[in-house]
This record gives C-alpha cells, sequence and structure tokens, in this order.
C-alpha cells in the first residue's frame, strides 16, 4: 500500500517535471508550430542562471526564488533572439527550423561548457527543499513537492494569460487564423515574438526547477528535449490542457512501468503507448478545431 | 499556407526527427565499419628526427567531453614534464590532438587518423569500454599501441592495449571484501544500462552467492536518466545493507539527490560508487555524498611526496581549484609508464615495447605500480575511500600491498562461467 503511493507520488511528480519542461514547448511548438531544438538549451541557461544567482547571493532560498524570474528573462531573451535571427526567416520550412535550431543547440551546449566549464556544476538545495514532507501514507522529497506547486502555478499562469488579457486573445487569434488576424489588424509578428518569448522563457523556469532534482551541465536540456516534444504531441497541438494531461499521463504510466518492470523497459513501454495512442488519435488528446485550409 | 500546426505538421515533424537520428546512427556505423577493417600496414612512425609523435585521443565535445577533458589535462601535464626533462630516448614528444566526440565511430575514425596519417608511436586515451572496443580492431589492425586509462568491467587483454586503470579484481572485488569485512549482508544493485554495469553486476552477483551475501535488487537507468523516484523507491522498500552503484556520468547527480530527499543516509545505507571520483563530487553538490563510499586506486588526498609534486604541479598548471582524480593519475602515469617501457626496449617499435613491458614499474603518484608482461594491465593498490566535508576522498581501508591484475578472474573460483 505504502509502495502503490509512493510510486503515485513518484509519478504525479514526474508528469509535474514533464509539464515543466514541455509547457514552453506546447506554446513554441504546439502553438506557433515551431520545432525548436534548442528549446533543451533554454532549460539549459535556466539552470546555469540559478548557479550564477547562488553565486550572488549566498543564501540557496533567496537566490532559488530569485532565478525563478530571472531564469524566465534569461530564457525569454535567448527565445526572442534566436526567433528575431533566424526562426523568423523559416517560418513555412519545418524541416529547415528543426536543423537550424539543433545546430544553434549544439552551439549553446559547447559555449556553455566554454563558459562554465565542462564538468557539472552545484546549485546548493536551500534546507527547506531537502529532506522530505510527510503526508501521512508516504514520504514526499520536499523539492519535488516544490516543482509540483511550481508545474501548476506555471500552467494556471499561462491559461490566465491566454484567456484574459488581450495578449492572450492576440496569440489565440493568430494560432487559431493567422490570415483573418492579420486582416483585423493583429500585428501577427509581433504576437510571434512575444509568444516565443514566453515560451522560452517557460523553458528558463523548468530550468532552474531541474537544478533541485539533477545535474546543471551544459547537456541538462539533451535529456528533456525529446520527452518534451512527446508531451506535446501526445497532448496535442495547439492546447495546454492536453500539455497538463499527457504530462501527468506519461509520469504515472512511466512510473507504473519502471516499478513493475525496469526503467530502460519501461521508457520502451511508455514509447509504444504513445505511438499507439498516436494511431488511433492522430491529433493527440486535444486538437483545435479551426475552419482554415492549411 | 497558413502557420497553422496541423496534423500534417505535427507528423513531419515527428519523422523528420526520426529520419535526423537514422541517418546519424547510419553514418556513424558506417565510419566504424571503414576503421575496422583498416588492414595491418607497415608502421610510419618516423624516429629519425629530434621528435616523436605520440596522440592523445580523448572526448572534447559531447556528453563524456566533462569526464575526458579532465584527462586530457593530466595527460598534456605529463608531456610537458618529460619534454622539460629532456623527452624519451632523447627525442621530444610532439603531441598530436584528436577529440573522439563522445562517439566510438569517431574514436575508431580518429585513432585510424593517428596511426596510418600521423605516423604516431603510441596513442593515449578513450574512456567508454564503447569507445575501446571500437578502438580495439584498429589498433590490432595496424599493430600500434593504445594506452587506455580507465578502470573497466575486465575480461578483456589485447596485446596492443594496455590498461593503466583498474580492472574488476583491483576494485570491485576490494570493495566487496571491504563491504563484507564490514558486515554486510544484503546489496542492492543499481547501474547505468550499458556495457560495464552489466558485467560488474554478474560478478556482483557470482561474489555474493559464494559469500552469502544477498542481493535484494538489481536496477538499471538508461544512461543519461534524471528521475531516479522510482529507483529509490524500490531500494528503500528492499532495505539493504549497502547499495553497489555503477551508474555513470550525470545520472549520478540524480540518484544521489533524490537518495537523500528520501532520506537515505550513508549510515543506515551507504552507498558504494565505482564512477565517482573528486572531479564528480561538486556537481552532485557535496550535501548529497558526504560519507558516501567509493573504490579506486588513488585519491588526491594520498600522503607521498611523489602525490604531492603531481598535485601541485598539476594546480600550478591548471588553476588551484582544480582537482586530481584516479582517472587522471592513470592517465598520468601511463604516459610515464610507456617512456619507461621504451627506455628499457630502446625501441619505439610496437613488438620491441610489448617485449620489453613485463615487469617495468614506476612510481606513480597512487603508489608503485608495476606492468604484467601478459595480460598488459599494471598492478594496483585497491583503496575504499569516503568522501569528507573537505570535497575530497579520504582513504577508508587499503588493499596495503598493489594487487596483480587479474582481467578474467582466473584465480577466483566463484568466478568460474562468467563471460563478457
Amino acid at each position: 500500500m505504502q509502495a502503490l503511493f509512493s510510486q503515485l507520488v513518484a509519478g504525479l511528480s514526474l508528469g509535474s517535471v514533464l509539464l515543466l519542461a514541455a509547457l514552453g514547448l506546447a506554446l513554441t511548438f504546439g502553438q506557433m508550430g515551431v520545432i525548436n531544438m534548442a528549446h533543451g538549451e533554454f532549460m539549459m541557461a535556466g539552470a546555469y542562471t540559478a548557479f550564477v544567482a547562488q553565486g550572488l547571493i549566498a543564501d540557496a532560498g533567496t537566490s532559488l526564488l530569485l532565478a525563478i524570474p530571472l531564469g524566465f528573462l534569461v530564457g525569454g531573451v535567448m527565445g526572442v533572439v534566436l526567433e528575431a535571427t533566424l526562426i523568423r526567416r523559416m517560418y513555412h520550412r519545418p524541416l529547415d527550423t528543426l536543423l537550424v535550431t539543433w545546430g544553434v543547440s549544439l552551439i549553446l551546449q559547447q559555449a556553455a561548457r566554454d563558459i562554465f566549464g565542462a564538468p557539472n556544476v552545484e546549485v546548493r538545495a536551500p534546507s527547506w527543499l531537502s529532506g522530505s514532507v510527510n503526508i501521512g501514507v508516504t514520504h514526499v522529497p520536499a523539492a519535488r513537492l516544490f516543482i509540483l506547486v511550481l508545474a501548476v502555478a506555471a500552467v494556471v499562469g499561462l491559461s490566465l494569460l491566454l484567456k484574459m488579457t488581450a495578449l492572450g486573445r492576440r496569440i489565440r487569434g493568430v494560432v487559431q487564423n493567422r490570415d483573418l488576424a492579420e486582416t483585423v489588424g493583429i500585428s501577427t509578428r509581433s504576437t510571434d515574438r512575444l509568444t516565443f518569448f514566453i515560451g522560452s522563457g517557460l523553458a528558463g523556469i523548468a530550468g532552474v526547477a531541474l537544478t533541485l532534482l539533477g545535474s546543471t551541465g551544459p547537456t541538462l536540456g539533451t535529456s528533456y528535449i525529446v520527452d518534451a516534444f512527446l508531451v506535446v504531441v501526445a497532448g496535442g497541438i495547439g492546447q495546454i490542457k492536453g500539455a497538463v494531461i499527457a504530462a501527468f499521463g506519461l509520469g504515472l504510466l512511466q512510473a507504473t512501468f519502471e516499478y513493475s518492470t525496469t526503467a530502460s523497459v519501461a521508457k520502451v513501454m511508455v514509447f509504444v503507448v504513445v505511438v499507439v495512442f498516436l494511431q488511433i488519435r492522430p491529433q493527440g488528446i486535444f486538437s483545435v478545431r479551426t475552419r482554415s485550409l492549411a | 499556407m497558413s502557420v497553422l500546426p496541423t496534423r500534417g505538421r505535427a507528423v513531419r515533424a515527428l519523422a523528420a526527427l526520426v529520419v535526423a537520428g537514422l541517418t546519424l546512427a547510419g553514418c556513424g556505423s558506417r565510419v566504424g565499419d571503414s576503421g575496422a577493417s583498416g588492414s595491418p600496414a607497415n608502421s610510419c612512425v618516423d624516429t629519425s628526427g629530434s621528435t616523436v609523435k605520440v596522440g592523445f585521443l580523448n572526448s572534447l565535445s559531447g556528453t563524456m567531453a566533462i569526464s575526458e577533458k579532465t584527462v586530457r589535462d593530466s595527460l598534456a601535464l605529463a608531456a610537458e614534464q618529460i619534454n622539460a626533462s629532456g623527452g624519451v630516448l632523447g627525442k621530444k614528444l610532439q603531441v598530436v590532438s584528436e577529440d573522439g566526440a563522445s562517439e566510438p565511430t569517431i574514436f575508431a575514425e580518429k585513432a585510424t587518423k593517428l596511426i596510418s596519417s600521423d605516423c604516431v608511436a603510441a596513442v593515449f586515451g578513450g574512456w567508454t569500454s564503447s569507445s575501446r572496443k571500437a578502438m580495439l580492431p584498429v589498433f590490432e589492425g595496424a599493430n600500434s599501441l593504445l594506452f587506455y586509462p580507465v578502470q573497466y568491467e575486465g575480461l578483456e587483454a589485447s596485446p596492443n592495449i594496455f590498461y593503466t586503470g583498474a580492472t574488476t579484481n583491483q576494485q570491485i572485488v576490494p570493495a566487496l571484501d571491504y563491504l563484507k569485512q564490514k558486515g554486510v549482508k544484503s546489496l542492492f544493485l543499481v547501474g547505468s544500462d550499458y556495457v560495464f554495469p552489466r558485467t560488474a553486476n554478474k560478478e556482483i552477483k557470482a561474489y555474493a552467492k559464494a559469500n552469502g551475501i544477498e542481493v535484494k535488487g538489481e536496477e538499471y537507468a538508461p544512461l543519461g536518466y534524471t528521475d531516479f523516484a522510482t529507483i529509490v523507491n524500490k531500494v528503500k522498500s528492499a532495505g539493504a545493507g549497502a547499495v553497489f552503484n555503477t551508474l555513470n556520468g550525470d545520472s549520478n547527480v540524480a540518484f544521489f539527490k533524490e537518495y537523500r530527499n528520501a532520506g537515505l543516509t550513508p549510515t543506515a545505507m551507504p552507498v558504494v560508487s565505482v564512477s565517482i571520483a573528486e572531479e564528480e563530487i561538486n556537481g552532485i553538490g557535496l550535501d548529497n555524498v558526504l560519507g558516501q563510499l567509493t573504490a579506486w586506486n588513488y585519491y588526491q588526498t594520498i600522503d607521498s611526496p611523489k602525490n604531492a609534486a603531481f598535485v601541485q604541479a598539476f594546480k600550478a598548471k591548471y588553476g588551484q581549484s582544480r582537482v586530481t582524480s584516479d582517472p587522471m593519475e592513470a592517465a598520468y602515469t601511463s604516459l610515464f609508464l610507456w617512456k619507461a617501457i621504451v627506455e628499457k626496449a630502446k625501441s619505439f617499435k610496437t613488438a620491441d615495447v610489448r617485449a620489453a613491458a613485463g615487469g617495468v614499474s614506476y612510481d606513480a603518484p597512487e603508489g608503485t605500480v608495476t606492468v604484467n608482461g601478459e595480460n598488459h594491465h599494471i598492478a594496483k593498490t585497491a583503496l575504499i575511500g569516503k568522501v569528507g566535508a573537505d570535497s575530497l576522498i579520504h582513504t577508508e581501508w587499503s588493499s596495503g600491498a598493489p594487487v596483480e591484475p587479474d582481467p578474467f578472474l582466473k584465480n577466483y573460483d566463484w568466478a568460474k562461467g562468467l563471460t563478457g
């Protein structure tokens, strides 16, 4: 029984990690259709932001909390630069975008290696995030609880932005019908840029959070990028709620399979489940209904 | 056309990812095949001038760069010191550097280049077992020499490779002896899913069976795996006396963070690691590994004049914040061992070097090491260490004298029937 709850927690926690990693991608890939292979490196940039913040502010708790908005800014600015210099030129060429951004991701990894050195760096967890919290039936590591809360906060924040604000309406308008949005006077260029800023910024936040669980090194992003794409594709392109359900679904599946088999086998089984699911429902869990002729 | 994401776009994107992956894999294997089938060529090593070429082949990019760059640094230091003291047989070393890029096929390709186009007298490098296995046919085919500086899973002895890291009976077996001596009755095995951990765990299980130690679980995580919640849950509920950790690289960070967060401590359930050295401790976070055990043949804290000189020279060249670790020391030692063998043989030729190698000793920072002429491994002292509050590893237990290398575990009854 206790093992069951521990695994439930492990699955939800893994789901929240996947969600944080995939949320930004749900915007840039899901909403804008840009295949950005450098998304993982924006996470890495966020993680190094946490490292730099810790160098400036000794208190691990303060620096971590400060690193969250800073990571958002760093990731976002990197995203805007990438969008304005490269991606903008190839909006109708997904394959070219894939190759170019992959190249950018390699360059960013090597840049991190040159700036911060090849070995992993240490980001200390604040004392209130090490150890575990007793929730009656089982113990939950505090860091994982924090990431769960952060992921939920990020989803709520993003949904509110998309639903309640003028910017959100513009983004949704451009996603649903770009031509029509343009005819009613929305500047799709600036909307694209802002969407990319927010999506990349979310990757930065994910990077900050991941320092609590894993290593902070040049290849941090590569460990998450494939899973993040998987979540977005399974969740259904263009939908935040799809990404949420897919992330937690995949997290729970991985934890369940891993408990009964091994980590490697579980990973394969999750892929098989997603492939079979996409055969039955190629549009993912949710899809945007549209009258456009694309 | 609109940029609206559609089903077609998503499918194309995924297809493109798959194609990109397959293309890379395809290129890789082709390169490897051509490298492996290199026909035995006459050596083109030029020893007529005042210099002799040697090749350094380490990953300076890709996932292994984190570890292999440190080895490259200590090789460069050794070359510098050898040249400062007059070179080898009066010839200065001229280093040809290559990047293995963390890809076994590139290692094979670059090894071929170093041997047949740069005409180096010997190559120093390699880290992963897959890189060594990819280079092995190249060196055997061209009858050239490789000095490999990292502990590995044993069960190999190529006439063209000198192994200056530990084989299993100099690292894993002493670690098990230590645990047994400490009264550990059960083990949990955690490793990365590739050749070294799987082979090592086969040996550990055979040892455990023969020594009445129960193996309560065996878990493998894919290389680079970052979520250890489930595996740590399994470790916790199994409640073994100790964990034997053969995880590689970044996975260690995630594992130890999870281990500590789950409330497991080195006093209740110590973890013995065979891939964590001084260099990795800061990346994992000292708090997460404080008090945990490691099995190696060298620690920076070894108290000897030879080691003090090595550490001081290394820090002087690369900065005071740098640390020295076992693979770095083994790489440093490999270059000096080669020099000693060549000077004994009075020749740079592979056949002469091989004939002269047996019994050659070198007073290394780890202590005296001696080449075993039969299997080309070296006798080394085994050390169990504990991670201290100074982020260094301190010797807890020592085998006292150098342990003769036994890569095929011929002298251990429990190891009968084990195969690679």
